[in-house]
């Protein structure tokens, strides 16, 4: 049932506006891709374009081979769900589920059968009578989900379908989501202005801004090898230093810093991303490949979990780091306008181009 | 949006009260006091009246005169309806979907009937209609009073689209509707109170037309309105008392049922 | 070079078939308009732009006769000068008493406010012919108001209501206050009374603050619908026809003489179109001081 998806070029403006400029991807047969970016970055433009209700200037889209550019939305076979959930107030959750499937000119009879059976898979078979004002914002989203999947449609469109529910209930939706891709297998594409979201759920994440995709990779791979300074600022904390490439080393501060297998290549300017929770709080001699950093601290936050300590740098620059909450790194923790030793590992530093989409 | 009370102790805003009362009073007063005379036994205009009696609907429903007019009114009214509200419909979707320059200088297109001087256009149909021969016809009447309706209904189910979410009929087309089908499914579902609204809008336009009547409705198309007006100048007998308490009740019975679909809307 | 073809491809790839797709589109929507669109400009355009043409015929001859004739003639000359008063007179007793109503309507709770719009709406939609009667009925010689002022000794002799500047003056304000009224509404019941209140801590007297804040946040529904009910004024013709009793002579009135009784469509078209500049004119300053959704909102 799964299918490819193939983007080649893909160009929209609005006036002066570029929306989305030449975007290609390839999104393989029962992936789950994201879309991660801001707002007015093209992403819901993207997945409008791909469900056939924005009409880009040029481009190519195929599904499994075949253009589906120029086929109208109710043609396309492809389930969607929008942000608002955009339910039928007029119709019961029961006729809103099976409306795709009144369409498709199935009889009542198995109508309901396969309403009811789409709405076991998001655990509300039991309100089908219900009507859609008398449902929580949760219970919307997921009529919303088995809607668009009752069809069995070939793929499966989101449009940050879980942004209007409060934080608990969008953690559990994430997981729920993302059982029901495993149990389904067809290919998703979701939108998501919420980097967190995109790691926990998402197969692959291709993270837009301005019009362009940047990187298409595995969560893993964007949020701990970033090809790029705005997907790394995006994805994440991260503090950048500017360093100086000599010899395979980093220059930072007059130091050589060591540097992970592949990462020592190329020279001039570079960035060198830190997380704040890949570094170290080193004692008095360090190894090496622990790459000590001098600073002074400057600010604590606490915020429950986690610890920020803001240390400031000789050459001026701010660099954050975060430490757990457990009594004794607390009673361990340097004080405002103490000295404090970094470390950073050599196997968590990652370079970045300064110059590349800034 | 309620603006709320100002900061103004109310007994000092007393005159205030008073005097919106006193417009008010001024606005419905008129039309109320033609109901009792429509009742009255006398042949003079007496407020109050001194006898009640029937006898002015009785010379209005044994007339044939007035029951043709009264008639070819009905028929007008019904036909303009028919007419109008598709049309008015249409044109306010597609001036709600549209985007370009082209449909929104419609709007103002649909703006002008009521631009215009009434008695403009009734020339100006009357012109045209003697060289197309419509002159004292059903179509003709039609054809202008739609003219002057399509407008309200337009802005009418234009208010109703604009409270729409037009993201339903995006769903839709995505979960298999063509568009005409999405349109009639969901969208019309749910405009539908404003459509019907419009459509007594039209209604009422059409009844109460008097000017371009005057020019195009006569002979054996004479309407309600057209003879109303003849009569009124040369005398002012109860019997149009009675037609207008008829009127009256129509509209406010057509007001009545736009408010209540108002309030169900929302 | 990968970039180079990229770019190349993706300006031209399915480009004339999606711009095409999207013109369909377009027609197809330009389509649903097109019936309204069409029984306007059939029914109202084309009769209104004949008359145009025919206001340069005279007797047979295309000229300017029926121009000159208005400028001529002195009884134009008041009749214009009578439409434009009584006009300008109806518009300042609509706002001197649709003001205060649009004014306190726009602060009551909006149950009560919808209540107090019904007086307005009501007879808004109530036939104008049917209004007009009342009003001949309420003021005739043997009315309401006469028996009244006779019954508390105001007058001993009946006053002359009907059938004149009076009658009509009284009539047409019936009929335009709510089109006064509503716009007005609308706009007033969207300023925000914060403002007011700040105005009032800020040290402002009530007076003050309806003067400095709220009359300037209404101008532009004041000016929409005085406009409005001037324009309307100036074409009127059921209710000076019926309440002038033939002493008030409006433009529209001389124009159905002219066409229905003489046959003189030139004439009565040159009346027509002078009318009509008049109302475009205005339309367009309401326009620019406005803007003209805001006129038709109710």
């Amino acid at each position: 049932m799964a299918c490819s998806i193939t983007i080649r070029d893909v160009r929209k403006t609005y006036g002066q506006f570029v929306a989305l400029d030449s975007v290609s991807l390839d999104i393989a047969p029962g992936e789950f891709l994201t879309l991660l970016g801001p707002s007015g970055s093209g992403k819901t433009t993207l997945l409008m374009i791909l469900a056939g209700l924005i009409r880009p200037e040029a481009g190519s889209i195929t599904v499994d081979g075949d253009e589906i550019l120029r086929k109208p939305p109710h043609l396309r076979n492809i389930g969607m769900v929008f942000q608002n959930y955009a339910l039928f107030p007029h119709m019961s959750v029961g006729e809103n589920v099976g409306y795709p499937l009144k369409l498709r000119k199935v009889g009542a009879a198995e109508r309901y059968e396969r309403a009811r059976e789409a709405l076991k898979l998001v655990q509300l078979d039991h309100l089908m009578d219900r009507r859609i004002n008398q449902l929580s914002g949760g219970q919307r989203q997921r009529v919303a989900l088995a809607r668009a999947i009752v069809f069995e449609p070939q793929i499966l469109l989101m449009d940050e379908p879980l942004s209007a529910l409060d934080k608990k209930l969008r953690e559990q939706m994430q997981i729920e989501l993302k059982h029901l891709h495993d149990r389904l297998g067809m290919t998703t594409v979701y939108v998501t202005h919420d980097q967190r979201e995109a790691l926990t759920m998402s197969d692959r994440v291709a993270v837009m801004n301005h019009g362009h995709i940047l990187q298409v990779a595995p969560p893993r791979q964007i949020y701990e090898r970033p090809s790029d300074r705005f997907v790394a600022d995006f994805v994440g904390e991260s503090n950048f230093l500017p360093v100086e490439m000599r010899d395979g080393a980093a220059i930072f501060g007059g130091t050589a810093l060591q540097l992970a297998e592949g990462q020592a290549a190329g020279s001039g300017n570079k960035a060198l991303l830190v997380r704040p929770e890949k570094l170290d709080i080193l004692s008095a001699a360090p190894a090496p490949e622990h790459n000590p950093i001098d600073g002074t601290v400057e600010e604590l936050v606490y915020q429950g979990e986690t610890m920020l300590i803001y240390v400031t740098l000789p050459g001026g620059e701010t660099i954050a780091l975060r430490r757990g909450t457990r009594q004794q790194a607390l009673s361990e923790m340097p004080q405002v306008g103490e000295p404090i030793r970094l470390g950073l590992h050599r196997d968590d530093t990652v370079l970045i181009d300064e110059a590349a989409h800034a | 949006m309620s603006v709320g009370p100002l900061p103004i102790a109310p007994y000092r805003r007393l005159w205030l009260y008073g005097v919106v009362a006193g417009v008010l009073f001024f606005l419905v007063a008129p039309i109320f006091i033609v109901i009792p005379i429509s009742f009255s036994d006398s042949e003079f205009l007496e407020f109050p009246p001194r006898g009640f009696s029937f006898r002015w609907y009785a010379a209005y429903f044994n007339d044939p005169q007035w029951m043709a007019a009264t008639r070819v009114s009905l028929i007008a009214a019904s036909l303009t309806v028919l007419f109008a509200t598709p049309l008015g419909t249409a044109a306010a979707y597609a001036i709600h979907r549209a985007q370009s320059r082209w449909v929104r200088s419609l709007h103002v297109l649909m703006l002008l009937p009521q631009m215009v001087p009434l008695i403009l256009i009734g020339i100006g149909l009357f012109y045209v209609y003697i060289q197309l021969g419509l002159v004292n016809s059903m179509l003709g009447i039609v054809l202008a009073h739609t003219l002057l309706a399509t407008p309200f209904v337009v802005v009418t189910v234009l208010a109703g689209l604009q409270s729409f979410d037009m993201t339903q009929e995006k769903v839709a087309r995505s979960l298999g509707a063509s568009w005409p089908v999405a349109f009639f499914t969901v969208t019309l579902p749910q405009i539908r109170l404003s459509v019907v609204s419009g459509g007594f809008f039209a209604f009422i336009t059409s009844l109460d037309e008097v000017v371009i009547g005057l020019f195009v409705a006569g002979g054996d198309n004479t309407v309600l309105t057209r003879r109303m007006f003849l009569s009124l100048r040369d005398q002012i007998e109860p019997t149009i008392a009675a037609i207008s308490s008829l009127l009256i009740v129509i509209t406010l019975a057509a007001l009545i049922a736009v408010a209540l679909f108002a309030r169900k809307a929302d | 070079m990968h970039d180079m073809t990229a770019c190349q491809r993706g300006h031209t790839l399915n480009r004339q078939e999606l711009a095409a797709d999207e013109r369909r589109e377009k027609r197809q929507i330009l389509g649903l308009s097109l019936p309204a669109a069409a029984i306007i400009l059939i029914l109202l355009v084309i009769p209104v732009g004949w008359l145009f043409a025919l206001s340069f015929v005279s007797n047979g001859e295309i000229g300017l006769a029926n121009y000159a004739r208005m400028v001529e003639y002195s009884a134009y000359l008041s009749i214009f000068s009578t439409t434009i008063l009584v006009s300008l007179f109806v518009t300042l007793l609509c706002i001197v008493l649709g003001y205060p109503v649009a004014y306190l309507l726009g602060q009551l709770p909006p149950r009560l406010a919808t209540i107090g719009l019904a007086f307005v709406i009501v007879p808004f939609w109530t036939s104008i012919l049917v209004r007009t009667y009342a009003w001949l009925v309420i003021l005739q010689r043997q009315g309401i108001v006469n028996d009244a002022l006779i019954g508390i000794g105001l007058i001993d002799e009946p006053l002359r209501l009907a059938h004149n500047l009076t009658g009509t003056i009284i009539g047409m304000t019936h009929v335009m206050l709510p089109f006064l009224v509503l716009p007005l509404y609308a706009t007033v019941r969207n300023i925000d009374g914060d403002l007011m209140r700040a105005a009032n801590n800020m040290g402002a007297s009530p007076a003050r603050a309806f003067r400095d804040v709220f009359l300037p946040l209404s101008m532009p529904g004041l000016i929409a619908g005085s406009l409005l009910v001037f324009i309307l004024c100036l074409g009127f013709y059921v209710t000076p026809q019926i309440l002038g009793g033939g002493r008030v002579i409006m433009v529209s009135m001389k124009i159905q003489q002219n066409v229905q009784t003489y046959f003189d469509w030139g004439a009565g078209s040159a009346l027509g179109v002078v009318l009509l500049l008049i109302v475009f004119a205005i339309f367009y300053l309401v326009h620019r001081l406005a803007g003209l959704d805001r006129i038709f909102a109710r």
